[in-house]
């Protein structure tokens, strides 16, 4: 199997000191979710970071969780910044609330991952795809492979998932 | 949601009335300066001392803010004379200029210095654009950190802050419509305002037909990108008296205040709620005032949401109500409350935050510098005609309130009153 090493033409290398996030990717590689869940307080969190941000705690284990959930808010970029993204727009930044954890710690808390939306293989989604999704969305996890040790997590529109009729989108299309 | 807030509002050692804006300086808001940082903040602290009355020898403390992508402290001081007892130079954008004033008033109440002038000089749109075109825009590998982001084409501010601009208009009806008012709005008021960048007045229409940049942003909008150099002087009260103009008295600051997460503000509580809602119970207390006190207001306006979300979070009405505040006549010139009277950063000219500030000092004064003409007395004679080309001093001004905002999670404040 061979690998791209990089992702829209922007090399990937994460560094040999950040252990946490090689750990979260190296995960992705295996398309297996893992979140740090603390062992002190056991509330999950992301992205993945050296203490807990609810107790303070070091002590965390990795635990596999669903990679499922619904679109919390979103922003559709047209007009790209990054070179690597021109030929992709528009594209959507999404801001997917999982369904492990919601509405903790707080009632208005949640685990929210950033990605962008995707066809079933992992491609930036068309504009017909687009307009299928807005918030309530339900997506579900997929991964685009990097290298043996990273993959990047990104969302596709969850085909087993019953969607809401019509979901919320930006009032002009 | 609730939080333990221990902070005593009620004891002198807030330093109400205790300091105050003797003196404030801008070059030119324009695209193309070519003149270096360091120019551009010389003549703005250079003018910010003449306003005062105040020669170098008498600042000896400076402070400045800027993205890696300015001169520093020793470089201005250096040119103009000023040996600094004190300086500091800090990393930030938007959020830093109230923090910035916080801090000058507690060095100088520890001793440190008498006289602080504070500087952002920047070229941001010939050589440093915040927006993310040019140098930004290159290639550059992925790590860790940045898989969460650029990896995403997550980046610019519009794209970080996008999602929370989305989700208010989700939880609380608020309409494109609504928004687009703001830049209508500050668009007004810069048409009464020589020094800014953008004069024309444009419609919520020419906001809304402009072109998408990311949903829900126009690109009216977003704030224009400008170069520019402002400064401002932070004394004693008592000192500024003597000073050559009448001084703006600061009666609280709140500094870069934060929701909890400022490392990833969407992972915590509601994001149609912006740091504001905490930096409220410190500003109101502090200053012994409420919003519905203040007269003229400078609410950041990177975009045209993010002066709508802090008004709303600071309590100018209720929650969820912001789209309708912004909308409904209250923040324009002549309104109940107008707000960003310079036009902004939307309209005036992009300085992080400080020459809303240098705006809301002039309405104090009672002497902004529009088209009205020159008395006798060398202050300008005002019409309080606000039609376009026309007079921009709001009447009676007593007390100002500013709105810095960083991101979503990240937000400053100030009341200052007349003196």
């Amino acid at each position: 199997m061979s690998f791209p090493n990089e992702h829209l033409g922007m090399p990937v290398k994460i560094d040999a000191l950040d252990h946490e996030n090689r750990a979260f990717f190296g995960y992705c590689a295996k398309h297996d979710l893992h979140l740090q869940q603390c062992n002190d307080c056991n509330l999950l969190r992301y992205p993945a970071t050296t203490a807990c941000p609810f107790c303070a705690s070091p002590d965390a284990t990795w635990t596999p969780v669903e990679g499922k959930g619904t679109v919390y808010s979103y922003g559709e970029v047209h007009h790209a910044i990054q070179g690597a993204f021109r030929q992709h727009v528009p594209y959507l930044l999404l801001l997917v609330e999982l369904d492990t954890q919601k509405g903790l710690p707080g009632a208005y808390d949640g685990l929210r991952m950033t990605a962008n939306l995707v066809s079933s293989d992992g491609q930036m989604a068309t504009p017909e795809m687009i307009r299928q999704v807005g918030i309530g969305s339900r997506l579900r996890i997929v991964y685009k492979d990097i290298d043996e040790h990273v993959s990047i997590p990104l969302f596709t529109l969850d085909e087993q998932a019953k969607q809401p009729e019509k979901p919320w989108r930006y009032a002009i299309e | 949601m609730t939080q333990k807030n221990d902070i005593d509002a009620t004891s002198n050692k807030f330093l109400r009335g205790k300091y105050a804006i003797a003196g404030i300086g801008e070059t030119g808001y324009v695209r193309g300066s070519g003149r270096t940082t360091k120019a551009l903040g010389t003549e703005a602290v250079r003018k910010a001392m003449q306003d005062a009355g105040l020669k170098p020898g008498d600042v000896d403390g400076m402070l400045s803010y800027s993205f890696n992508d300015s001169t520093f402290t020793p470089n201005i001081a250096g040119e103009l004379g000023i040996r600094p007892n004190f300086y500091m130079d800090v990393y930030g954008g938007g959020s830093s200029i109230e923090a910035l004033i916080g801090i000058a008033m507690g060095v100088i109440e520890a001793g440190m210095c008498n006289t602080v002038a504070i500087f952002r000089a920047m070229n941001g749109y010939s050589q440093v654009r915040i927006g993310g075109t040019g140098d930004r825009g290159a290639v550059r590998p992925l790590n860790g950190g940045s898989l969460f982001s650029r990896g995403y084409g997550l980046m610019s501010a519009g794209q970080m802050f996008c999602q929370s601009f989305m989700r208010h208009m989700y939880d609380y009806g608020t309409t494109p419509e609504q928004v687009a008012a703001v830049k209508a709005i500050h668009s007004e008021h810069a048409s009464n305002n020589p020094k800014a960048y953008y004069q024309k007045r444009v419609s919520v229409d020419d906001v809304l037909s402009s072109r998408m940049i990311v949903k829900p942003l126009h690109l009216l909008d977003c704030c224009v990108e400008t170069d520019n150099g402002t400064a401002l002087i932070v004394t004693r009260t008592d000192r500024a008296r003597d000073c050559k103009h009448s001084p703006a008295v600061i009666q609280s600051v709140v500094g870069r205040c934060c929701k909890p997460r400022p490392d990833m503000h969407y992972q915590s509580g509601p994001i149609s709620t912006v740091a504001g809602h905490y930096a409220k119970d410190i500003l109101w207390p502090n200053a012994g005032v409420g919003p519905e006190d203040i007269d003229v207001t400078g609410s950041y306006d990177a975009f045209t949401f993010t002066s709508m979300m802090q008004l709303e979070d600071y309590g100018f009405c209720k929650k969820g109500e912001g789209g309708a505040y912004v909308s409904d006549g209250t923040i324009r010139l002549g309104g109940k409350r107008p707000n960003n009277t310079s036009g902004g950063h939307l309209c005036e000219g992009y300085t992080h935050g400080i020459n809303m500030v240098i705006e809301n000092v002039r309405q104090l004064r009672g002497d902004v510098d529009d088209s009205c003409p020159m008395g006798s007395d060398g202050k300008r004679v005002h019409s309080f005609d606000y039609s376009e080309g026309g007079c921009r001093q709001v009447r009676d001004v007593e007390l100002t309130a500013n709105l810095g905002w960083g991101t979503p999670g990240l937000g400053s404040a100030m009341v200052m009153a007349k003196n």
